[in-house]
Formats: structure tokens, C-alpha cells, sequence
């Protein structure tokens, strides 16, 4: 392990905000900005400054050859930064990453491919965007297709496609990439159940393979089962390096340390938000005992979430999800039913009643989308925490060890006598 | 330095089975990368000041296989699911030509230096439309591959460049039919014809200066998508296409040819129908005025390129 494949030294990144919210300018602002510059001046920098986010800051990192790093964090922690400069997509404003070695990667599957050219078209298209040698694309053509199962489609235009076999065929492309350093973001959530752990295989085979690997994801079991260290990212810094079962510990723990803190204080919020309403306190409470975020399994629970505004046409999402970071059920006020009500008495709160809690004993979390007005509001990962102690469901008792999976299911038996 | 080599399908075999074998082996991986990774070669990530990519011919040799794919993409593109596929690229020309021809040379009388007035437009139409058509697409090719620029590196140049390419192809075919007809009007080729390589360097020197600066102010200023067809008519207009150079007085024709294309229009002219004396003071000013052009945008797109990803 003496070589080294990356290594980065005060690494920074800093982007106008202006620009990342209104995307592009007119000329016409630009003309009017510069004439106004030399008004703003004399009231000082203090606005220019506010205007600056630094999605990375001071970023010192050490890959050695053939290290398989985990890169986690929350929304906007700066991970995509990272990985976007070390795949020379953005420069870095401060620093620098030395990069020793082929780099290739995967940041969303398909984004070479052309709707009007066709599979075999787009296969040769799509692996020189991602570095591959046309020779080395030739040599490894029939596995791709194999791969992606997609043969008798070879000569039809991907237009035609079903959504499923593009995103085949480009993660196909895309794994049978050879750098010596790959970068990964968040790229095995692709495909149906049986593609997706065919993805992970052959992910967790190009990590065995002495390959360096950066891994961004959001699912910690995926981390978990495929690095061995573990980088924690939060606002722009490295606040863990460590093995990567740490580092999943660290940030759990800051996940609930942001929940347990007042929600409007959280920074870390869904982008693209209106923000005309915004989660205040989310909780999930045991209606009888009036206990919060601690129920019995089997049990009745509510999740209450206040706001800071009631607006028309309010629907709210909420997903629960494991420890690991796999989500287990979306709970959705969308998809409607009878039993549904308006209240005009209930103010700026949303509740959601489940009759019986169907979860196994364990620690959970819940993320919540709102809407309103039919626009996204606000949305924050991990905004409470929960925990679910054995109890009975249907009359049978909870699994309290060895059971698999996050969900029990009231069910029956017909055994042999 | 050179890239690992892994080009040949004869290396990619033995690196297979070295892989088959670390797979297999249990402990600590082998360490069988170590070779190629003596030879890789270390990159530096920085903010850079000054020139960097552009001008750097390594780099661009180094994606030679992604410009290629690039180029053969928007070939292939350009006329699926088209009913007259390439017949566009002599059938634009062509109706510039009839129209010109009834308005500018028989209803309003304008001067064809003693040509016949359909060929005369037809000789200039033909350059121009792969200028004009060019110009369009490769001014927006950064932001219509958006996705491509902000998610992936690469030498940003091969979007314009690439858009070019195609309408090459274009220019090519329109040529070919450009010199059949002017062989059955009659008219026998001259050793002038052989200019036409050099006038077709000089408009690629002009348009290439062009259109990568213009797509690159078009990644902050979609303005641009607005000012472009604009400026292409009032460029035509500027160009000796439907009228002759000749209408204009020296020493001001002469400056004229700072347009680029009032050289090369002129040349087209003169190498295909082989009419009087040759343009050269227009043909050499243009080609200078490309020259300055070329540099020019090259050398912006060259400083605006690294934050492409920012602003698309």
C-alpha cells in the first residue's frame, strides 16, 4: 500500500450563491451589476460576502492505491463537490488534489447517452465520455451487452428503450470501466431487485480488485459492506477519518443530535424548497401514553409534524427509515384515502395515525417532504428519531433477536400435528 | 508521459487474468497493479491562472477517442429521422439561390460581375450556408450537452468543434453538386480550383474562433441563443453573397476582407467559375482576420473553460 493514488492538501470550493440559485444571468444583469459596483463599494464587502458558500473547506485527504473510502455526510456536506473536482469537473478555489493513476467516474448513469443513436451506437459513445479507449470498448463489448441483457435491442435507437433497460446499459458501460481510480456517486440505486444486486456485485468485485474506489452513498449498508474507511463530511469538512464502522457511528450520532436540536435551526435542508412553510418539530408519539419517540411494536403510534405555516393544499411525506440508511416505508398524504381529513381546527400540524406499528424492534429514523401550495416546501433528512421496543402484533409476540428485516406481518400458521 | 497502456486488446488480456487471480486470492490484494501504477502519471487539481487546456495539444491527444466519438455522434444525429436526410445540405443553398436570383438579379438588377446571376449567388451560398449553419450549432453545443459539461471532464473545445464536424459533411456534399453544376452550365474548371482547400482552412480558422467564443458566453449569457440568428442575416448582408465585391470602392474592399468571409466568399467565387483576376489582397486579409479570430476565441474559451461546470 505505499503508493499513493490521491492526495489532496487544503482543498476548498467556494460558490456564488447568486449563481447557484438563478443557474444562469442575463447579460442584461451583469450590465446593470457592473454599473452598480462602484456604488456598492463604499457600503462595504459585508454583502459580496454573504453571497459566498464554501461547499468544501480546507480538505486534507490521504488515498493510498487501492483503498476502497466510503464518503459520507449529509445533503449539501460537500461530498458531490469533492468528487466532482477530483474528477476535474470544477476546479477547486483553494488547494489542491493530486491524482495519480486513470480516473474514472460514475456520476449518474446515462448522461452520455443519445436518445436517436442506437444501443451499439451509444455503448462506443458512452464509454469515450467516461475514458475508455474505443480499442478497450471493442474488447469488452460482448460482456457489456451481456451484462445489460439488452442483445436484441443492440440496433434499436435508445429512445425506444424502456427507462429500465437504458439505465441498464449505462451502468453496464459504466462498470466495465478499467481506471485505476473510480468514483462513485450514488449510482447502485438503478434497476429492479435483481439488477441492483448484480450492481452491487460486480461494484463489490471492482473493489476487491486492488482498484482505489470513492464511494458516495446515501445507503449505509452499501458503505458498510463495501469500504473499508470511512470519511465523514459535514459543511464542507472532514470531521472523521477512521474506519468506516466509525465513521457510520459518527454520523448517526450527528443525525441525532440534529434531530434532538430545534428543526428550524437545521441548515441541511432539501434544496429547491419554497420555504413558505417549514417543518418546525417532527415526532412520532405513542397516542395513549403521550410518550415521544419511543413505542411498542404492534402498538398504535402518531407522527405529528408542526409547521410554521398552514398553507392550502398541504400533503406531507414521511419515510421511514432503518439504521443503515434503507429506507422501510414511505407513509404519503398524496395518495389519498377515505379515511383521510381536512381539519380547518388544526392549525399549522400535520398528524398520521398507524394503527399498529408493523416494525421490529430496533432504531429508526424518519424523513419528511412537505408540500404545499403543489410546491416543495421544505424537506430534511432525519428529522426524528424512534425507537420501537418488542411487543406483540396479532397476538404474536415479537422476534426480540435474530429476527431479519425491518418489518413484522400479522400472519398464520397451519402446521402438521 | 504516457497513459497506461491498456489500449490493445492484447493487453487488456493479461490484466484480466492477473484480476481473475486476485480475485481468487485470498488476504491482502497482490499487489499486480503496482507496474502500471509506476507508469501513471500524477495529475495536479488546482484553481489554474492563465492558459491551461485548450492550447495544451497533450491533453486534447489524450481524449482524441471521445473528439472522435463526439464528432461521429452529431454526424450520425444530424439527418435520423429526416424524410430528405442529406439532400438539406444542397437544398438550403439551393432555395437561397432561386430567391436571390428572382429578387436580387432579375427584379432589382443587381450586379453579378458579368456571371450568370444563379450561379454567382450559388458559388458564395455554399460556403455560406455551412458558416451560417455552423455558427448556430456549435454556439449552443456547450449548453445543449449540459449534462455531459457538468458531469463529466473533458476537453470542453470538442462540443463546439465536434458540431462543426458535422455540418462538414454538409459542406462537402453541397461542393460536390456546387461543381456539377457549374460543369453542365458550361463553365471548364481552372487550376484556381485548387484555392479551395486553403479558402476552406480560413473559414474553419474563423468559424472555430467564432463559435467557441460565442458558446462559451452562451454557457453565462443565454442571450446569445437570441443574438445569434440575428447577427448571422445581418453577417450576410455584410458579405459579398448576393451582390458583388466589386460594388464596393478600394482601399475600403480591401479593408472589407477584416470580415472573414468576404475573402473566402470571394475566393469560392473565383476558384470555382474562374472568372477574372484572382482575390488575393481579399483572400490574404481574410486569412489574417481568421488567423486573429481563431486566437482570439481560442484564447478566451481557454480562460472561461474551467468554470463552465459552475455556470451551465
Amino acid at each position: 500500500m505505499g503508493d499513493i493514488a490521491i492526495k489532496t492538501s487544503g482543498l476548498g470550493k467556494e460558490y456564488h450563491l447568486g449563481v447557484g440559485t438563478r443557474g444562469y444571468g442575463s447579460l442584461r444583469e451583469s450590465l446593470v451589476d457592473a454599473a452598480k459596483r462602484p456604488f456598492r463599494r463604499r457600503r462595504g464587502e459585508a454583502e459580496e460576502a454573504k453571497a459566498t458558500v464554501w461547499a468544501l473547506r480546507d480538505l486534507s485527504l490521504t488515498v493510498n492505491a487501492g483503498e476502497v473510502v466510503g464518503l459520507i455526510g449529509h445533503n449539501g456536506a460537500g461530498k458531490s463537490t469533492l468528487l466532482k473536482i477530483l474528477s476535474r469537473i470544477v476546479e477547486p478555489t483553494t488547494g489542491w488534489a493530486d491524482v495519480t493513476g486513470r480516473s474514472g467516474s460514475l456520476l449518474e448513469v446515462g448522461t452520455g447517452f443519445h436518445p436517436e443513436l442506437t444501443g451499439r451506437e451509444n455503448i462506443f459513445l458512452n464509454g469515450a465520455i467516461l475514458g475508455m479507449r474505443r480499442s478497450e470498448i471493442r474488447a469488452r463489448f460482448d460482456e457489456i451487452v451481456e451484462f445489460a441483457d439488452i442483445e436484441r435491442f443492440l440496433d434499436t435507437p435508445v429512445k425506444r428503450y424502456s427507462s429500465g433497460m437504458s439505465v441498464r446499459l449505462a451502468f453496464a458501460v459504466a462498470a466495465h470501466l478499467e481506471p485505476e481510480i473510480l468514483l462513485v456517486d450514488e449510482v447502485l440505486a438503478v434497476g429492479d431487485a435483481a439488477f441492483q444486486r448484480k450492481s452491487l456485485a460486480k461494484m463489490s468485485e471492482v473493489a476487491s480488485e486492488g482498484r482505489t474506489v470513492i464511494f458516495v452513498s446515501h445507503n449505509l449498508a452499501i458503505i458498510q459492506a463495501l469500504c473499508e474507511r470511512g470519511v465523514l463530511l459535514e459543511r464542507g469538512r472532514a470531521v472523521a477519518d477512521a474506519s468506516v464502522g466509525e465513521a457510520i457511528d459518527q454520523y448517526l450520532r450527528s443525525l441525532e443530535a440534529g434531530a434532538a436540536s430545534d428543526l428550524l435551526e437545521r441548515a441541511d435542508r432539501d434544496g429547491r424548497g419554497w420555504r413558505q412553510t417549514l417543518v418546525r418539530r417532527l415526532a412520532l408519539e405513542d397516542p395513549s401514553s403521550g410518550q415521544e419517540n419511543i413505542v411498542v411494536g404492534g402498538r398504535p403510534a402518531r407522527i405529528v409534524v408542526e409547521l410554521t405555516e398552514s398553507l392550502p393544499m398541504t400533503e406531507c411525506r414521511l419515510t421511514i427509515v432503518n439504521s443503515l440508511g434503507h429506507p422501510v416505508a414511505t407513509l404519503d398524504s398524496e395518495v389519498s384515502s377515505p379515511e383521510d381529513v381536512r381539519d380547518a381546527e388544526l392549525g399549522p400540524r400535520i398528524e398520521c395515525e398507524i394503527d399498529e406499528l408493523p416494525l421490529l424492534p430496533g432504531r429508526y429514523r424518519i424523513d419528511v417532504l412537505l408540500k404545499g401550495r403543489r410546491q416543495i416546501q421544505d424537506g430534511l433528512h432525519a428529522a426524528a428519531f424512534f425507537d420501537v421496543e418488542p411487543g406483540v402484533l396479532g397476538e404474536r409476540p415479537m422476534p426480540v433477536a435474530g429476527a431479519e428485516g425491518d418489518i413484522v406481518l400479522p400472519h398464520s400458521w397451519r402446521l402438521p400435528q | 508521459m504516457t497513459l497506461p497502456a491498456r489500449a490493445g486488446a492484447g493487453d487488456a488480456e493479461p490484466i484480466l487474468q492477473v484480476m481473475e487471480q486476485a480475485t481468487t486470492t485470498p488476504g491482502p490484494p497482490p499487489q499486480a497493479e503496482e507496474p502500471v501504477a509506476a507508469r501513471a502519471e500524477t495529475v495536479r487539481l488546482e484553481a489554474t491562472r492563465g492558459f491551461s487546456r485548450v492550447l495544451s495539444p497533450r491533453e486534447l491527444w489524450r481524449y482524441r477517442d471521445l473528439a472522435f466519438q463526439i464528432a461521429a455522434r452529431d454526424v450520425t444525429v444530424r439527418y435520423r429521422q429526416t424524410a430528405l436526410g442529406a439532400a438539406w445540405a444542397i437544398l438550403q443553398p439551393l432555395g437561397f439561390m432561386v430567391v436571390f436570383t428572382l429578387f436580387f438579379g432579375n427584379l432589382a438588377g443587381v450586379s453579378s460581375d458579368g456571371l450568370p446571376y444563379a450561379l454567382f449567388s450559388l458559388s458564395a451560398l455554399v460556403p455560406w450556408t455551412f458558416f451560417a449553419n455552423s455558427l448556430l450549432l456549435s454556439s449552443e453545443s456547450l449548453v445543449a450537452n449540459s449534462a455531459l459539461v457538468s458531469k463529466i471532464y473533458f476537453p470542453r473545445i470538442f462540443m463546439p468543434a465536434g458540431a462543426m464536424a458535422a455540418s462538414f459533411i454538409d459542406l462537402g456534399i453541397s461542393l460536390l453538386i456546387l461543381i456539377v453544376i457549374v460543369l453542365a452550365w458550361g463553365f471548364a474548371p481552372s487550376a484556381a480550383i485548387l484555392m479551395l482547400p486553403v479558402l476552406i482552412v480560413i473559414m474553419v480558422a474563423a468559424l472555430l474562433g467564432v463559435s467557441a467564443a460565442l458558446s462559451a458566453v452562451n454557457v453565462r449569457y443565454r442571450d446569445v441563443r437570441y443574438v445569434i440568428p440575428f447577427a448571422i442575416q445581418m453577417w450576410l448582408f455584410a458579405t459579398p453573397i448576393a451582390y458583388p465585391a466589386s460594388l464596393v470602392d478600394e482601399p475600403l474592399r480591401t479593408l472589407w476582407a477584416a470580415n472573414p468571409m468576404v475573402g473566402v466568399v470571394e475566393g469560392f467565387r473565383w476558384a470555382v467559375l474562374g472568372n477574372g483576376d484572382a482575390p488575393l489582397a481579399l483572400i490574404g486579409v481574410s486569412a489574417v482576420s481568421a488567423a486573429a479570430l481563431l486566437l482570439a476565441g481560442l484564447a478566451y474559451f481557454d480562460r472561461v473553460e474551467r468554470s463552465f461546470a459552475d455556470f451551465i
